[in-house]
């Protein structure tokens, strides 16, 4: 039977990740597609999975009810939706909507948890990945705090 | 590279005129761009003399009886009549020259400062990143790149700005993006949802373009901190100083390096830049009391 590991290997999110880790992960991934639209994780509710994006467009979405859904990030190939899985008390914290038809693999969260703990290098090898990706966001989120367009800066 | 600049100042009529008076430009069209851009297209007011200029360059514009503010020049250099700058309302002189009319009468100096490195870029590939207004001063190296584009790689532009109605050039942004041979990307700081691009700030762009460093030439126009961002970036994907270019601003009263008004470093931005190479101002953007 055709196995998702050579998809996962190909995703820039498992870049450099030694095969024998990545096939510890197989068992916690499976292939899902979204339609436009689609909600794949709603603000609040339990995070019990994340996804890497094979293909399409996913917004981060606040909903204020003066300004309605307001996006505030949207991710396409090559990224991960999110870290809440990891973290107690594994709540989502955005909607997570497709934009476009996406492709997907997801992640079952208590899978990877367990995973992860029972094995520190595939664990430090995953945190790795989602620090290096918690930075990055955390930068994006700083410029896009000092609103550098709207006043002089 | 060579550190080759297109031209230090277009050869135009201001060597006839001195550069301290203005030469009088009537508003041929007024265009409305965004909630506090406009767009002037100018004619001299006599009817006659071409205002040729270099990419990058910038006229000192007057509004009378109110002042003057230094506006890139954001039309063709290959086809530089009518003269074209795009203007965002901030202060005294630029909120006034957005109540100009067809038919008014407004002063201009220049063309002044460097130009952006088009002629030297030739045969690589050219990235443009533009935030906000800064899509301005950029517009003519698209011009003038895509007006020869075969002598030139690939080309990208990555343009951010703070919400999809704060956008320029919308209309021309989508030919561009329908073209075959030129890459372009927008995102917008935020967003509703009605928004189907992408939304995030300028620098997620970079992540996924893929570049050839020592091909490339990078020209980067937008807010300060943008701009070092962006340039952090693309030293992260290997690119060296003198491949980056940036477009710096400064209070300016005279334009032509006399005032000492620009000084930047050991430098005037009026007269030394207003482009510059990354390794030029890298250490001087370092500094705080600058
Ligand atoms: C080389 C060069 C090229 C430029 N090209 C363009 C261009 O193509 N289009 C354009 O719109 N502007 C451009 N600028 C910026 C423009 O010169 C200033 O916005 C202008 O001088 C402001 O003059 P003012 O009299 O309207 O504002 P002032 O009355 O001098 O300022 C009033 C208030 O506005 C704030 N302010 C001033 N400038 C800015 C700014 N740039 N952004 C946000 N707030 C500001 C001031 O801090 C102050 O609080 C350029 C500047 C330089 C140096
Ligand atoms: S504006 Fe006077 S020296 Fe530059």
């Amino acid at each position: 039977m055709e196995t998702l590991e050579p998809i996962l290997a190909e995703h820039p999110f498992f870049k450099g990740m030694p095969p024998e880790l990545l096939k510890l992960l197989v068992g916690c991934a499976s292939n899902v597609k979204f339609e436009a639209g689609d909600f794949i994780s709603r603000e609040g509710q339990e995070a019990s999975e994340f996804f890497i994006i094979r293909q399409g467009k996913v917004a981060l979405e606040l909903f204020s009810p003066t300004h309605g859904a307001i996006t505030v990030e949207t991710l396409e190939d090559g990224d991960v939706t999110g870290w809440s899985w990891l973290l107690p008390p594994y709540r989502s914290h955005f909607d997570a909507r497709a934009v476009d038809l996406t492709r997907a693999i997801r992640f079952d969260g208590k899978c990877m948890r367990a995973k992860l703990e029972e094995d520190h290098n595939l664990g430090y090898e995953m945190l790795k990945r989602f620090v290096r990706i918690i930075a990055e966001r955390l930068s994006a989120t700083r410029i896009q705090l000092l609103d550098i367009y709207g006043t002089r800066v | 590279m060579e550190h080759v600049f297109d031209s230090k100042a277009a050869p135009g009529r201001r060597a006839v005129l001195s550069p301290m008076v203005p030469e009088i430009f009537r508003v041929e069209k007024y265009r409305k761009e965004t909630l506090d851009t406009y767009t002037l297209e100018l004619k001299p007011a006599s009817g006659t003399g071409e205002h040729r200029f270099g990419a990058g360059q910038f006229n000192m514009l007057y509004k009378f009886g109110v002042g003057e503010a230094a506006i890139s020049i954001s039309g063709d250099p290959t086809s530089p009549n009518p003269l074209i700058h795009t203007i965002r309302a901030v202060g005294t002189a630029t909120k006034a020259m957005a109540k100009l009319k067809v038919g008014d009468t407004i002063g201009v100096r220049g063309p002044f400062g460097s130009c952006w490195p088009v002629e030297a870029a030739k045969g690589n590939d050219v990235l443009i990143i533009a935030g906000g207004i800064g899509l301005a001063p950029l517009r003519p190296v698209i011009y003038q790149v895509l007006a020869e584009r075969r002598k030139y790689g690939k080309v990208f532009l990555l343009y951010g700005t703070r919400t999809p109605e704060d956008m320029l050039y919308r209309a021309e942004l989508e030919k561009w993006r329908a073209r075959f041979d030129m890459e372009v990307h927008v995102t917008v700081d935020r967003a509703s949802s009605e928004w189907h691009g992408n939304v995030g700030v300028v620098t997620t762009l970079l992540k996924k373009l893929v570049l050839d460093p020592d091909n490339t030439v990078a020209m980067i126009c937008g807010p300060e901190i943008m701009m070092r961002f962006v340039a952090m970036d693309l030293i992260k994907k290997e690119m060296t100083l003198d491949r980056i270019y940036v477009s710096m601003e400064r209070n300016m009263k005279c334009g032509i390096g006399l005032c000492g008004h620009c000084q930047y470093g050991p430098t005037f931005i009026c007269k030394d830049g207003p482009v510059y190479t990354y390794d030029q101002v890298i250490e001087l953007l370092a500094r705080r009391e600058i």
